[in-house]
């Protein structure tokens, strides 16, 4: 295995988790997600669900990579992902029904999610399938981890709770904890990514933007040139 | 009537694409830069939207629902897996249509719009839209009032985001925060003011 997994196939896995994360570096694959974080239990399913088309689409399209006509390119990976997301929507609906149910559109909204796609044309177009599969596992959990983060913070100060564990007791019930009802909203999704990506660029200046109107420096007398 | 005007309401402002389910963030944070872009992009989708969504709603009604194959003598056929697959398919041939009818016919509105058209076939707005159409089981004359509302009010929303960029640009921003950060915060702001809306009932 260790001529397998070589340094490549590590990096290909590791940088898009902080160095190159989908989400917040690329603004890649937002769309589907940040609705399903009000709960861990239904943003840690979502996740493997996109990890899982995300590697297994770039795999089947990495495969068969020298036999697609350019032109019809796009068509051919959307058919791809849209069956494996199929697949997955299904298997969801037989085993985990409620869940599915909480899920509703969004299951099927992998299908459109910037990541599966962006991964295949970028990627899995141009690599062999091992890699492109490690590329797309890695992808998922750039992606997987902003989720969980995000629906961290949410249900524990939205409800006290994590994965429907009461962390902090509330005060209906006697406790101490008056819960956040914002948290449950969508706009705080908006506001923690938003916040993420600011520690994740104060700790990696490399990934901030260029402003656009630089504010000019007005030199002051004091303390300067003496 | 008085149910067309309240599912408009609700689509365009209450249960709002972009800022109520986060539906096609991507392109709503990559084209929001300059307001005439975004106008363009907002107008885009609401033709789309318009299109796909009776559209869709028709061939799920009349071919892959349960037992919607009864006009054509077949019964006991479940295809509605296929919802998925066909909703895309039907969505990007459609905006491939769109695409070539508005060369040939209005190439005015094809120089203006034409750009954006391939970025919406994979915009989740719109797969949402026929998405949400099918989960909340809606007649076709919903559907066609629902592909409306929702693409006006993603078009609203990208058209204010756009107009408070304009101005941020010139706002002094904490490093780190510059660009992505403050435009998810902006983004977020804007969702707490559409909140303001749920409730209503008309």
């Amino acid at each position: 295995m260790s001529a397998v997994i070589n340094s490549e196939t590590k990096k290909v896995l590791v940088t898009p988790l902080i160095n190159e994360n989908p989400i917040t570096l690329q603004v890649l694959g937002i769309c589907s997600a940040l609705a399903v974080t009000s709960q861990m239990s239904t943003s840690l399913i979502m996740a493997v669900a996109l990890t899982s088309v995300t590697a297994c689409s770039s795999a089947a399209i990495s495969t068969i990579r020298n036999h697609i006509p350019s032109s019809i390119r796009i068509i051919v990976q959307m058919t791809i992902i849209a069956s494996l997301v199929i697949v997955v929507d299904q298997i969801l609906k037989a085993f985990a029904y409620d869940i599915s149910k909480q899920l509703s559109v969004f299951v099927g909204l992998i299908i459109t999610n910037c990541i599966v796609m962006g991964r295949a044309e970028a990627y899995a177009m141009k690599n062999p399938p091992l890699q492109s599969f490690m590329d797309g596992i890695g992808n998922g959990l750039g992606y997987s981890l902003i989720l969980v983060i995000v629906a961290f913070f949410r249900e524990l100060f939205g409800s006290g709770k994590l994965l429907g564990i009461e962390i902090f007791q509330l005060t209906k019930d006697g406790g101490w904890y008056d819960p956040n009802g914002l948290m449950l909203l969508p706009p705080s999704a908006f506001f923690i990514i938003g916040m993420i990506i600011w520690v994740f660029r104060q700790w990696k200046p490399v990934q901030r933007e260029e402003a656009d109107f630089k504010i000019m420096e007005i030199a002051h007398g004091e303390g300067g040139h003496h | 009537m008085a149910d067309y005007l309240s599912l408009f309401i609700k689509a365009v402002f209450i249960e709002n694409l972009a800022l109520a389910f986060f539906l096609g963030m991507c392109t709503f944070l990559a084209v929001s830069k300059k307001i005439s872009t975004a106008i363009g992009l907002g107008v885009a989708v609401m033709v789309v939207q318009a299109i796909t969504v009776p559209a869709n709603n028709f061939i799920y009604h009349k071919l892959l629902k349960e037992d919607a194959l009864v006009w054509m003598g077949i019964e006991g056929v479940d295809l509605s897996f296929l919802a998925l697959l066909s909703c895309i398919g039907v969505i990007a041939a459609l905006v491939q249509i769109l695409e070539m009818v508005l060369d040939k016919f209005f190439p005015a509105l094809y120089h203006a719009l034409g750009v954006f058209l391939p970025l919406i076939t994979v915009n989740c707005a719109i797969l949402g839209g026929s998405l949400f159409m099918i989960e909340r089981d809606y007649t076709f004359n919903e559907s066609v009032v629902y592909g409306v509302g929702s693409g006006f009010g993603w078009a609203l929303a990208i058209t204010v985001m756009a107009g408070v960029r304009e101005k941020l640009k010139y706002s002094d921003i904490p490093k780190g925060l510059e660009g992505l950060g403050i435009t998810f915060i902006t983004a977020g702001l804007m969702s707490l003011g559409f909140m303001a809306f749920s409730g209503i009932q008309l």
